[in-house]
């Protein structure tokens, strides 16, 4: 049922999409225009919200030996002891997807016992399908820079390696929609994982297979007039928009499934693209115990400490011969002495 | 704000990188234009109507490679029935004499670097 939703929601844009070929300057110029627009500044406001909101603790995540003698090993990465450190780890979260490489199933041991393995096709998954994401977008700076950037045609060329199919099938285009079906096969698949997931997980799964499987389409099924849709992505990014004869309206799905999609970030989940530098459980460095963290809206209380108690009460103490923090002047410490050990005697 | 500093350079950085197409037109000063392409002199008709041929050229030209080099069939016929021999550098490029004017125009503004030329040379190209 869920999944439903999710598939019916993008299988409806499509429609749309198709529908609004006969509005271009609406599908082609607008929906873009405010899909762009709702993703900056969305985008920009939650962020902002999130570093306006306070941060009481120092309540970083650590999985790992936290600096402390020098004789003692420890992690950097896993327990940074600076903004340096915590930076690296941070890198590493976003580049390489770290924590998800440490994810483990549990399997049933002998004895019924549980026992953790790891878990990788889903660290594996997750970085092929961002990595091969990145270059899809890099790879469609063709569309909007005139004239087109040296470094996009080398990526096109590499990506294009194996020459495969008339034009040429890109790597990244496979392994996109590989990475996607396996993720959403995983959520279907497994009861566990099925029980868990909302329609806004599936959500975007199904578009992003559908703006993939709609620039496939174009580009090795329905062939699309490719100069006519430049003409339309440089008039985007020069701000002379136009609408030129000859668009197909598998152009217009492309399009509105790739503005829902934009626009659709700062509400949902694909948040996790700026909500990762503004984690504290990642970007805070743990050094607790070497710097005082104080919480900002802790009330102001009266503190009465024991140095403060003991000037207080000096004269009875050391008349009644009690050990001292702060020795009294020697000569009265010197008789005090002795007879506190008679004391605790 | 905590860290507002890295946060705001953080968000002018993003917002940066996503109107990447907008600021870079409008520094290089670019304008929509729409690449023309040279027309034959001689002849009027090609194998097909433009719009299939815009489209389908770079399947035609493979099919042709294919039936040639490992069919050995060397006869095209269009679906009016005239008859042209599969060569690129023998049909296409006798009537489209202009290499640059009319393949690379149009490959070149959409940034298409089709194989072709890997081992076909174009008349008057070394």
């Amino acid at each position: 049922m869920r999944v439903l939703v999710a598939l019916l929601a993008v299988l409806a844009l499509v429609v749309v999409g198709w529908a609004g070929a006969g509005l271009p300057w609406v599908t082609g110029i607008v929906v873009p225009g405010v899909a762009f627009a709702v993703f900056v500044v969305g985008f920009v406001v939650r962020v902002i919200r999130w570093g306006r909101s306070p941060v009481p603790f120092n309540i970083t995540s650590v999985a790992g030996q936290q600096a402390s003698l020098p004789w003692i090993d420890r992690s950097p990465l896993d327990s940074p002891k600076n903004g340096f450190e915590a930076a690296l780890r941070v890198a590493a979260d976003v580049l390489l997807f770290r924590p998800l490489f440490r994810n483990t199933r549990t399997k049933r041991g002998h004895d019924r016992h549980p026992v953790y393995v790891p878990e990788r096709l889903l660290w594996a998954a997750a970085l092929v399908f961002h990595y091969a994401l990145l270059v899809v977008i890099l790879r469609h700076l063709r569309f909007f820079l005139e004239p087109p950037p040296p470094l996009v045609g080398a990526i096109d060329w590499w990506d294009g390696f194996f020459q495969l199919t008339t034009p040429v099938l890109y790597m990244t285009d496979v392994l996109l929609v590989a990475a996607l079906v396996f993720l959403l096969g995983r959520r279907l698949v497994d009861r566990g994982l099925r029980y868990l997931s909302l329609p806004a997980d599936y959500f975007p799964l199904f578009l992003l297979l559908g703006v993939a499987l709609s620039g496939l389409y174009m580009r090795h099924l329905g062939k699309v007039d490719l100069i006519a849709v430049k003409e339309l992505a440089l008039g985007l990014a020069t701000f002379q928009p136009r609408v030129p004869a000859g668009l197909d309206a598998a152009v217009f799905v492309h399009l509105v499934l790739v503005s829902v999609l934009v626009a659709y970030i700062p509400w949902s989940k694909l948040m996790h693209m700026g909500g990762i530098f503004l984690s504290p459980t990642r970007t805070l460095a743990n050094d607790s115990r070497r710097r005082r963290h104080v919480n900002p809206w802790n009330p102001q209380v009266a503190v009465h400490t024991y140095a403060e108690w003991e000037d207080e009460f000096r004269d009875k103490l050391v008349a009644a011969g009690y050990p001292l923090d702060t020795a009294p002047a020697a000569a009265p410490a010197a008789t005090s002495a002795p007879s506190s050990e008679s004391v605790h005697a | 704000m905590y860290d507002k500093g890295k946060i705001l350079t953080g968000l002018v950085l993003f917002v940066a990188i996503v109107a990447f197409p907008f600021w870079w037109s409008l520094a290089s000063g670019a304008e929509v234009r729409v690449p023309d392409i040279a027309k034959p002199a001689g002849e009027t008709q090609c194998l097909e109507d433009a719009e299939t041929m815009r489209r389908e050229h770079m399947q035609l030209l493979a099919t042709w490679r294919d039936d040639v080099v490992r069919l050995r069939q060397r006869i095209h016929t269009t679906p009016d029935g005239r008859q042209y021999r599969k060569s690129l550098t023998g049909t296409c490029l006798q009537c489209h004499t202009d290499k640059a004017a009319s393949c690379d125009r149009c490959h070149d503004y959409l940034d298409v670097a089709p194989y072709c030329w890997d081992c076909h040379v174009a008349t008057g190209e070394r």
